[in-house]
């Protein structure tokens, strides 16, 4: 059975996230994010920040509910039961910092079928309330026996 | 740095209630990380790790060869090809595979044991 690639170039509605201190300082715990700037503010400031800054892969926080949809969405088709997430590429351009509301949009790349696996590429472009572009991610799924 | 330079190892050690702390700090709460009798009965030996947190663990190697500045991780790449486990050490490491105006590029492994749990991983750091 051959993988659907009608979806490729499928646009899904954009989301917003606005940054808040204690969900930033909860992630630098949990990720063992040790530099003060994640949770000081004068440490933060005392470094040329805004603010506490997000440790940079916060940016699956914000980023990943816009996915939400693409995956579930029928016309893409993909079998979540046997889904993997095969890879994943962050590329940071402005830092973020608490108080940022960021806005990620989401897209699907490409599908396409390899040693019967198929496999669903999507982008997310995220960029905070100046315009700012502040990650783009690539995400991989993978889905066997397709 | 240098081409062929390693950068320092990052070991750390994922307590049993990790996937929780990290499931609720992501809002990832997909059972197979945080629920053991759901995830045997898919078929897996245990809960696994969330590889984005694996991939943190990554992020954070890398960062740590400019002293953890937030900015200086430019792109970070990575393939997950195993599954990660609680209560197993994990340790990243990486060598400089290319070096040119104040950037360098780091190859970069995760491991438990032998389970290369991320492989194929690149980092671009800015050291300038």
């Amino acid at each position: 059975m051959a993988v659907k690639t009608e979806a490729a170039g499928k646009e899904w509605p954009e989301t917003t996230y606005e940054v808040g201190l204690e969900k930033v300082r909860e992630y630098a715990n949990a990720v063992g994010a040790e530099n003060t700037v994640h949770r000081d503010r004068e440490a933060a400031e005392a470094a040329g920040f805004r603010d506490v800054v997000a440790p940079p892969m916060f940016c699956v926080v914000y980023s990943a509910p816009a996915m939400g949809p693409a995956i579930l969405d029928p016309e893409v088709g993909i079998n979540l039961a046997t889904m993997l997430h095969g890879g994943q590429e962050f590329v940071w351009g402005e830092p973020v910092c608490v108080g940022d509301v960021i806005t990620t949009k989401p897209r699907c790349v490409e599908i396409y079928e390899q040693d019967g696996k198929g496999f669903y590429v999507f982008e997310t472009v995220s960029s905070n309330q100046d315009g700012a572009e502040v990650v783009r991610g690539t995400w991989t799924n993978i889905v066997r026996g397709v | 740095m240098n081409v062929g330079d390693s950068i320092p190892e990052l070991r750390t050690t994922p307590d049993k209630y990790l996937p929780h702390r990290y499931a609720g700090a992501s809002g990832d709460f997909n059972p197979i990380h945080i629920d053991k009798e759901f995830a045997t009965a898919v078929g897996l030996p245990s809960n696994i790790l969330h590889g984005l947190w694996m991939m943190a663990q990554v992020a954070r190697a890398n960062a740590a060869v400019a002293d953890g500045d937030p900015r200086a991780l430019k792109r970070l790449s990575v393939q997950f090809r195993g599954m990660g486990f609680p209560e197993q050490e994990l340790v990243v490491t990486g060598t400089v595979k290319e070096e040119a105006d104040g950037k360098v590029v780091i190859d970069t492994v995760a491991a438990q044991g032998d389970n290369q749990v991320i492989r194929n991983a690149e980092a671009e750091v800015s050291v300038a």
